[in-house]
C-alpha cells in the first residue's frame, strides 16, 4: 500500500500542483519580477532595478498607511481574540439556547467583506449624523473604530468557534483534580484551560493578525480611506498607487512585495512564538 | 459534547445556504437588480451571437475580427445590438465587452495583455494618450477622422492622429424652470430680474440663490443646490468638472494648454461658486461625505432642490428616477459663473473625455475590420441612429442637422454651442496631472466642507499637488 501511494504520488497530486503553479506560484514569482520593472501591462514590462522601492519607500503615503495598519491590527487582534475567548466560555456553560447563540454569533462570517463594510456605513453613518452630526468621514477616529467594530462583529463568531471546541477538548479529569485541590474557578481558567487552549489560540491569532494586515474589501466599503487616506490600510494603499498614478504600477508593485515580506515575517514570527507556549494533552 | 459543537457549525452550513438561497431570488425579483441581471444575459447572448457568427465566418476571407472594450455601461445593450446586426450584415466578427463603471483604465490594463486584445478601445485625452501611445494606431488617413468638423478636436502627436472623439459633452448648472417661475413669480424676491435667462454673472446668480434658499420653504423646496456629493468616488464633479474653471481661465490668460505648475490665480472665484453650493444646499456641509451622485440627481428629480451641477448625461438618472416630478421642458442650463469679469459671454464647459482609439499592436486585418466597423457605426442610417439616440452629440460631418439629439440636456448643450455670442469653456481637466491629484484635491474639498480645514488649504493643496504630480508623470 505505502508503495503504491509512492508510486501513484505524482498522479494523484499532479492537478493540485498544476492548479498551484498556475495559480500561486507563476503569478507570485511574475509580481516579484515585475516589482523590478516599469509596465503599463504585464506584458510589456521594461527592467528599472530598484527605482520602484526607492519610490515606494519615498511615499509618505504608504508609510501612513502602514502605521494606521499596524494599529489597526494590535487593536483588534486584542479585542477580537478576548472578546471571542469570553464568548467561548460563556457558550461551554451550557447555558439554555447554547446552539442558536453559537450559530447567530457564527452568522456574520458568512457576509461578504464589501456588503458588511457597505452595511456598517450605513449605520455608523445613522448613528453619527442623528447624535453628533458628522458622518464617518468627519474624522479618521470614526473611521478606525468603525473597522475596529465591523471587524469585531464579523471575526468574533468564527474564533468563538474555534475556541469553543478548544474549550470542549480540554480533558474533564483535569478541570475534576483541579477542583479536588481546590481551585477556584480563575485559577482553573488560567492554569488549566488557557494552557490546554493554546493551540486554539495560536490558530486565532495567527488568522486575525494576517486578516487585519490584509484587510481590503471592509476597508474600501466603509472609508475608503477617507478623510484624505489617513484611514487608508496598506492594501487598500497599494491598489490606489496601481491605479493612482500614470507610470505608477511598478510602485505599486513594489509595495505589493514589501507587503508580503511583512506580513510573512509577523505571522510567522507569531506561529512559532505561541507554537512554543502549547502544551500536549 | 463534540456532537452538538457538529450540530452547531452543521445549521450555520444549513442557514448559509439558505441565505445565499434568499440572495439569489431577491436578484432575480428585485425590479432594480434586473436591469443587471438584463446587461448580464444580453451580454450572454451577444457572446453566444459572436460565437455563431464566428462559426459562420470562419471561411469568409476577410479574416479581419473587431473586439470594442465600451466605456459606457448604460449603453451597453445598445452596442452589443449594433454590434451583432453588423455582423449579421457584413459577417465580421465584433465583440463588445464592457467595463463596469470606474473600471476602464483597470479592464483596458488586463485586456489589452491577452493574445485577443481590444482593437478598438477609448482614451480620456492627452493624459491618456501618454499612457497608451504605445497601443495608439495613427488614423490620420481615415473617413473617421475626415469627417470631424472641428479636427482641433482630436489627438494629434507630430503628424499623426491617435485618438478620435466620438462624442461631445457639456456641463454646466442645471435648474429646474418650473421652480425658478415660481421664485420670479413671488412678490418678495430681492432681485429686479423676473427670468433665470437673466442671470449672466456670479454676482446675479448669488443674490438670487441667497434669496431662494432664504425663501426655500414658500418655494417647496429644501435647499437650492442639491448634495454637493463627497462619498469615496463621487466628488469628480467638484476636484475635476468644476476646478476646470479656474485652470481654463488662467491658462487663457497665460495662452498655453498645460502647464508644469500653476499660480490658481482665480482660486478666489473657484471658492466663490463652490461655497455657494455648499452654504445654500439641501444637506449640511459637514455631511456631504454621505452622498453620492445618484442621490443629487434624485434629489433634483424629485423636486427637493432646483440646481444641480452635472452635464448633458444626468438626463438619464433624472428621468429614470421613480416618482420624478420634473418636466423635460422645464430642465435647462446655465453656465457656471465665478465671478471673473467678462463673464456673461462665458457659455457651458463643452469639451469630450471620449476618444477612440484602434489599437496598433493587433494584425492589420483586425485594424482594418475596426475601422471599417467604426466607420460603419458613423455613416449608416443605422448607426447614426443610435449615435444621435445613445450618444448624444456627435461631431462628426456625416450628421445632419435632423439628426441631432432629442434629450432636453443635449438640445441645451446644442443651443449653448450654436449661440455665437458666447464662448464654450473648454475641458482643460484633460490635462489635469492624475487620478491621486484629483483624489487629493477632493480630500482637501472634504475637509474644508467639514471645518477641519481652510481655504487655503484647498488652495495649496491644488498648486502643490498639482506641481508635484506633473513632477512625477515628467519623470517617467
Amino acid at each position: 500500500m505505502q508503495k503504491a501511494l509512492k508510486k501513484y504520488f505524482p498522479i494523484f497530486a499532479l492537478p493540485t500542483v498544476l492548479a498551484f503553479i498556475v495559480g500561486f506560484i507563476a503569478p507570485f514569482l511574475m509580481g516579484i519580477y515585475l516589482s523590478f520593472c516599469k509596465f503599463r501591462t504585464v506584458t510589456n514590462a521594461t527592467f528599472n532595478g530598484f527605482e520602484n522601492y526607492s519610490k515606494a519607500f519615498a511615499n509618505q503615503d504608504f508609510l501612513n498607511a502602514l502605521v494606521f495598519t499596524v494599529k489597526f491590527t494590535v487593536v483588534s487582534v486584542v479585542t477580537i481574540n478576548v472578546l471571542s475567548f469570553l464568548l467561548a466560555l460563556l457558550l461551554t456553560k451550557g447555558i439554555k439556547g447554547t446552539n442558536v447563540f453559537r450559530t447567530v454569533f457564527f452568522m456574520p462570517n458568512l457576509i461578504g467583506g464589501i456588503v458588511l463594510g457597505y452595511i456598517w456605513q450605513l449605520i455608523i453613518n445613522g448613528v453619527l449624523l442623528k447624535f453628533v452630526g458628522q458622518d464617518i468621514y468627519y474624522n479618521a477616529n470614526y473611521g478606525f473604530w468603525g473597522l475596529i467594530v465591523l471587524m469585531n462583529w464579523q471575526q468574533i463568531g468564527y474564533m468563538m468557534i474555534i475556541y469553543v471546541a478548544g474549550i470542549q477538548n480540554v480533558p474533564g479529569e483535569l478541570i475534576e483534580a483541579a477542583k479536588i485541590d481546590g481551585a477556584s474557578p480563575w485559577q482553573i481558567l488560567k492554569s488549566v484551560t488557557i494552557p490546554m487552549v493554546m493551540s486554539s489560540v495560536t490558530i486565532c491569532i495567527f488568522l486575525t493578525l494576517t486578516n487585519s494586515f490584509k484587510l481590503f474589501d471592509q476597508n474600501l466599503a466603509l472609508t475608503a480611506g477617507l478623510p484624505a487616506r489617513k484611514t487608508a490600510m496598506l492594501a487598500l494603499d497599494i491598489y490606489n498607487t496601481f491605479y493612482g498614478r500614470i507610470g505608477w504600477e511598478g510602485v505599486g508593485q513594489a509595495k505589493a512585495v514589501v507587503f508580503f515580506i511583512i506580513v510573512a515575517v509577523i505571522s510567522l514570527t507569531q506561529l512559532v512564538a505561541t507554537r512554543s507556549k502549547e502544551v500536549e494533552n | 459534547m463534540k456532537k452538538k459543537m457538529v450540530c452547531a457549525l452543521l445549521s450555520a452550513a444549513m442557514v448559509s445556504s439558505m441565505l445565499m438561497g434568499c440572495g439569489s431570488d431577491s436578484t432575480g425579483d428585485a425590479g432594480k437588480d434586473a436591469e443587471t441581471t438584463k446587461t448580464d444575459d444580453a451580454k450572454d447572448d451577444a457572446k453566444d451571437d459572436a460565437k455563431d457568427a464566428e462559426e459562420e465566418t470562419t471561411a469568409s476571407a476577410e479574416g479581419g475580427k473587431v473586439y470594442y472594450l465600451n466605456f459606457k455601461p448604460e449603453v451597453a445593450e445598445d452596442w452589443e445590438a449594433l454590434a451583432a446586426s453588423y455582423t449579421e450584415q457584413t459577417g465580421t466578427e465584433v465583440k463588445v465587452v464592457t467595463a463596469a463603471s470606474g473600471t476602464y483604465e483597470q479592464t483596458l490594463k488586463s485586456e489589452v495583455a491577452k493574445t485577443d486584445a481590444p482593437t478598438l478601445f477609448q482614451i480620456n485625452g492627452p493624459i491618456g494618450y501618454q499612457s497608451w501611445k504605445d497601443y495608439c494606431l495613427d488614423l490620420s488617413d481615415t473617413d473617421f477622422y475626415n469627417w470631424l468638423t472641428d479636427k482641433s478636436l482630436a489627438i494629434t502627436e507630430g503628424d499623426g492622429v491617435y485618438g478620435i472623439p466620438y462624442v461631445v459633452e457639456g456641463y454646466g448648472i442645471i435648474y429646474n424652470d418650473s421652480i425658478m417661475q415660481k421664485y420670479f413669480a413671488l412678490e418678495d424676491k430681492a432681485v429686479d430680474i423676473s427670468s433665470t435667462s437673466e442671470i449672466k454673472n456670479f454676482e446675479t446668480l448669488k443674490s438670487v440663490v441667497e434669496d431662494m434658499q432664504s425663501k426655500k420653504d414658500a418655494l417647496g423646496i429644501e435647499g437650492v443646490f442639491a448634495s454637493t456629493s463627497f462619498k469615496a468616488g463621487e466628488d469628480w464633479r467638484w476636484q475635476t468638472h468644476l476646478a476646470n474653471l479656474p485652470i481654463y481661465y488662467e491658462f487663457k490668460d497665460k495662452g498655453v494648454s498645460d502647464a508644469q505648475s500653476i499660480d490658481l490665480t482665480y482660486a478666489e472665484n473657484y471658492k466663490n461658486i463652490f461655497d455657494l453650493y455648499i452654504n445654500n444646499s439641501c444637506t449640511d456641509k459637514t455631511a456631504l461625505g454621505t452622498k453620492s451622485v445618484e442621490d443629487s440627481m434624485a434629489e433634483f428629480a424629485l423636486g427637493k432642490v432646483a440646481m444641480v451641477q452635472n452635464g448633458n448625461w444626468g438626463w438619464g438618472q433624472v428621468s429614470g428616477t421613480d416618482g420624478n416630478v420634473v418636466n423635460a421642458e422645464d430642465v435647462k442650463f446655465l453656465p457656471i459663473y465665478t465671478g471673473v469679469s467678462g463673464e456673461e459671454g462665458q457659455g457651458l464647459c463643452v469639451g469630450t473625455e471620449n476618444y477612440m482609439c484602434v489599437n496598433s499592436q493587433v494584425s492589420e486585418a483586425d485594424q482594418k475590420a475596426t475601422i471599417a466597423f467604426i466607420e460603419w457605426v458613423f455613416s449608416s442610417d443605422e448607426g447614426k441612429k443610435f449615435a444621435t439616440e445613445k450618444l448624444g452629440i456627435v461631431p462628426f460631418s456625416t450628421f445632419t442637422d435632423d439628426e441631432k439629439p432629442s434629450d432636453p440636456l443635449g438640445l441645451e448643450v446644442s443651443k449653448y454651442m450654436e449661440d455665437s455670442s458666447l464662448t464654450s469653456v473648454s475641458w482643460n481637466f484633460t490635462a489635469f496631472p492624475s487620478q491621486t491629484f484629483k483624489d487629493e484635491l477632493g480630500y482637501s474639498l472634504l475637509d474644508y466642507c467639514n471645518g477641519q480645514s481652510d481655504w487655503d488649504a484647498v488652495v495649496t493643496q491644488f498648486k502643490d499637488g498639482w506641481a508635484s504630480e506633473k513632477e512625477m508623470a515628467a519623470t517617467e
